[in-house]
């Protein structure tokens, strides 16, 4: 008996092959069609005719170009090596220019390339995304298509464009290649203090899963109705059969609720098209509107504390007291003095990230006494005013400093306390 | 035959399959670090604890010695460093060091050899020179000079440095382990001049770095943190309105740094971070402040200790670009949590965590002290963006004191607002 296999399609159409309906543009038609027996495995057996036309021939010039000029600076940074250009191919990369360029024009090996491989790279990609417009519109189809790519698109250009336009500078943008382009999303990601607490990280991963959960519980309910003529579900939208039937019936039982054969393909098409759209949301607030996502998350209540941890944790110890500096000097004849500084710290020196915004032990150790004990450190002593406990610990020196010993210290040392 | 074949297949698969897990499995032990069921873990195969633990095998420590009786300094001549402990102790601890550094060399590593009449060194039948029992106190060769260096280097770490490594201390053997060059030391990356070319800019990274683990995070991550006192930090630490500029590419090489402390201390990331949260020290388990103290530790041995040996050094133990050997998290840790797995040397060894009662001010690092100094040549200096930031462009911004060496800070292109924030930041 014959059967009928959805992936591995057992009986396949051979006969000429089939070139549509007539169209007005007709000379952009490759006139190229045959059957393949390998292509009617795994879909239609035929392949062709092809539609290049103006579009599609220069998004595929661009495109090359783009390629080139990543190919070409990957191939050029292993000195033109063809093996090492192959060995390493994962790690190379063509970078954005340096933060210090600002959006200014960069020489071309300071991030000029970059800039013009992504402005040929998203020509083209522009090109193919009016292509898809076009041919859909040529065919009297409707543009679900163009604007899922489109969606796509937007999260690209945030990446690569808006976001770094925003935070004025294309140093911020995402380099060219395979492992870089990897590193730069954990980094990106550490740097604003973990994208797992952007909200609008969360919804793209929401829909990014629920696409796929969507995509199996469409196609098996699609495949388990097969031989009902459940694959036919145009003509079960409008003409709804048992198989539409007994798949919604299905699904009521299951769960008391179904989609309809064509809300099943909104559902899915939402899920998808919005994955990129919430993403790049995401990405275009990031540096701009918030700048430590962890601390955005426990400033609106939504980063619970974890309770009990088995440790307790000390303050930031660059907020202690200034740590004595062993210094050398090489005298003439050849030998060394040795000296010791005690740098004060400049809650400034650090870029700024080492100013007090200091949430945790601000009621309990003032910054400012702090650095004041650690001034009474004697000329060339090395007494700090943190020692350590029997258990390895660290020990304060607030009584010493003047200030009441904090509450029971010992036990919820580590607790933060909130602002 | 069809359906045979592609049962056949799926067979073969299965088997396969089946074979590559049972092949590749490792039975693990893990720690939790953490609150419950967070993931803040280490993690280990067993196979790798077994190796971890007979990689790290403390040697038999020699029978004490008499504390008392004559003094070093006046037991010996040329005693610049241990001369205020007795000549028991002083000869024990030698013949340990010999046993720790130089095990296969002997004596004659750093003390001057015996020689002939023809003024060869003598050797016995192994091979090993002998050394001039009549003049250990000679500074001829340069191994005796960095090793007295070193000495007070080991006192410095064990008296001054308790926040890092605790009453636990080192000794020569905690980096040395048998060798006399220490496996793990580091030099610094050549520049490879590829920012000057037309194409091909590589921008300090997107290479197998070894020292990031071989991602293609920057290669040259040591010297900015751990000679230099760039600035690691690049979280902004307010929600909202930071004017922390830290670039993502600057990110980079914090990063970098961190996964070679990582590899170094055998551990992950929750090691030392609540990573929900990589800023906050509330959340952090307390080896993270014992690892700050680390890297100013290391920053302090390179520059007091290590560098100043430059012109000590002969060419052949300097590295590429001239620059001496330099010590990072790997050189004691040696993929262990704690060197060692935290087994103390030092309680056997007291004479090297005492404080000196007088400290030398000067240690000679000539064998015949040049009438002109000379001081330590300067070694090029990669800034994490050094290779990416093109000339003359370096200055653009205002918008902190000297951010164009900060590696890779984001500068704003123009001038701040009145409120310090960049213009185009809405």
């Amino acid at each position: 008996m014959a059967e009928y296999q959805n992936i591995f399609t057992q009986i396949q159409v051979a006969a000429p092959a089939d070139f549509g309906p007539p169209i007005v543009d007709e000379q952009f038609r490759i006139r190229y069609g045959r059957m393949s027996k390998l292509l009617g495995w795994v879909g239609s057996a035929q392949l062709g005719p092809l539609y290049l036309g103006y579009l599609g021939i220069a998004s595929l010039i661009f495109g090359f170009i783009a390629i080139e000029i990543i190919g070409l600076n990957m191939w050029a940074s292993v000195g033109w090596s063809p093996v090492q250009f192959i060995r390493q191919l994962p790690w190379l990369a063509l970078e954005p220019p340096p933060p210090s360029n600002g959006l200014a024009m960069p020489s071309l090996n300071q991030g000029g390339w970059w800039l013009m491989a992504g402005f040929f790279l998203t020509i083209s990609i522009l090109l193919w995304w009016l292509r898809t417009f076009r041919r859909a519109r040529a065919l009297g189809m409707g543009n679900h298509v163009a604007w899922a790519f489109g969606a796509a698109i937007f999260l690209y250009l945030s990446l690569g464009f808006i976001r770094p336009i925003l935070m004025g500078s294309w140093g911020e943008a995402v380099p060219f290649g395979i492992f870089p382009h990897l590193d730069w999303t954990a980094a990106f990601s550490i740097r604003y203090g973990n994208l797992f607490y952007n909200p609008f990280h969360a919804l793209s991963i929401v829909f990014l899963y629920g696409s796929t959960l969507l995509f199996a519980m469409h196609g098996a309910t699609v495949l388990a109705l097969t031989h009902l003529g459940g694959e036919r579900e145009v003509s079960q939208i409008i003409d709804r059969g048992t198989a539409a039937e007994r798949g919604a019936l299905f699904w009521r039982w299951t769960m008391g609720f179904n989609a309809t054969f064509e809300s099943i393909h909104r559902w899915a098409w939402w899920f998808a098209v919005l994955t990129p759209l919430t993403g790049g949301i995401g990405i275009i607030l990031t540096g701009t509107a918030v700048d430590n996502w962890y601390l955005w998350a426990v400033k609106h209540n939504f980063a619970p504390e974890y309770e009990n941890p088995p440790y307790v944790s000390g303050p930031d110890p660059a907020l202690l007291a200034p740590l004595p500096q062993l210094k050398v000097k090489l005298l003439p004849d050849g030998g060394i003095e040795e000296y010791i500084v005690t740098i004060a710290a400049d809650p400034s020196a650090d870029g700024g990230t080492r100013s007090p915004p200091a949430i945790e032990h601000s009621e309990t150790m003032p910054l400012a006494k702090a650095l004041d004990a650690g001034s009474n450190v004697a000329e060339g002593g090395v007494e700090l005013p943190v020692t350590l406990t029997a258990d390895g610990g660290l020990a304060l020196p607030m009584a010493d400093a003047g200030n009441p010993p904090p509450p029971d210290a010992g036990a919820d040392a580590g607790k933060k306390v909130r602002p | 035959m069809k359906w045979l074949l592609a049962k056949a297949s799926f067979g073969l698969l299965a088997v396969l399959f089946v074979s590559f897990a049972v092949a590749t499995y490792h039975s693990t032990s893990s720690a939790g670090i953490g609150s419950p069921g967070v993931g803040m873990q280490v993690v280990e195969t067993n196979i790798a604890l077994e190796e971890k633990l007979a990689a790290n095998v403390v040697p038999t420590p020699l029978p004490p010695a008499d504390k008392g009786g004559v003094l070093a300094v006046n037991a010996y001549k040329n005693v610049q460093v241990l001369g205020h402990v007795s000549a028991g102790e002083f000869t024990r601890l030698m013949t340990s060091i010999t046993q720790w550094v130089s095990p296969n060399q002997g004596c004659a590593y750093c003390h001057a050899p015996l020689r002939d009449a023809a003024g060869k060194p003598v050797v016995d039948e192994e091979g090993t020179v002998q050394v001039d029992l009549n003049n250990m106190q000679s500074d001829e060769l340069y191994t005796k000079r960095v090793a007295r260096r070193m000495l007070q280097m080991t006192m410095r770490i064990n008296g001054e440095w308790k926040l890092h490594v605790k009453a636990t201390g080192v000794t020569c053997y905690t980096c040395h382990r048998g060798n006399p060059v220490p496996a793990n030391i580091w030099f610094d990356v050549p520049d490879t001049g590829d920012a000057e070319g037309a194409l091909g800019n590589r921008a300090g990274q997107n290479a197998p770095a070894p020292v990031a683990g071989l991602a293609s995070l920057p290669g040259a991550s040591l010297r900015p943190y751990l000679v230099n006192d760039e600035n690691i930090r690049v979280l902004s630490t307010e929600a909202v309105g930071s004017d922390n500029r830290s670039s993502v590419k600057q990110t980079e090489w914090t990063y970098s740094l961190m996964i070679h402390m990582s590899k170094s201390l055998g551990v992950n990331c929750t090691y030392c971070h609540n990573t929900r949260s990589m800023a906050a020290w509330s959340a952090s388990p307390p080896a993270r402040a014992a690892a700050y103290y680390g890297i100013r530790m290391v920053r302090e041995l390179n520059n007091a200790y290590l560098e100043p040996l430059h012109d000590t050094f002969p060419v052949e133990r300097l590295g590429t670009i001239g620059d001496v050997p330099k010590v990072n998290c790997a050189t004691c840790h040696a993929g262990a949590y704690k060197p060692l797995l935290g087994v103390s040397m030092l309680k056997d060894f007291q004479i090297l965590a005492e404080a000196k009662p007088q400290p030398p001010k000067t240690a000679n690092l000539q064998a015949n002290p040049a009438p002109s100094g000379t001081g330590v040549p300067p070694v090029p200096v990669p800034s994490p963006d050094a290779l990416n930031v093109a000339p003359g462009d370096a200055g653009a911004s205002d918008a902190g004191p000297a951010p164009a060496l900060r590696p890779g800070t984001a500068p704003a292109p123009a001038p701040p607002s009145a409120s310090g924030r960049a213009p185009a930041r809405p």
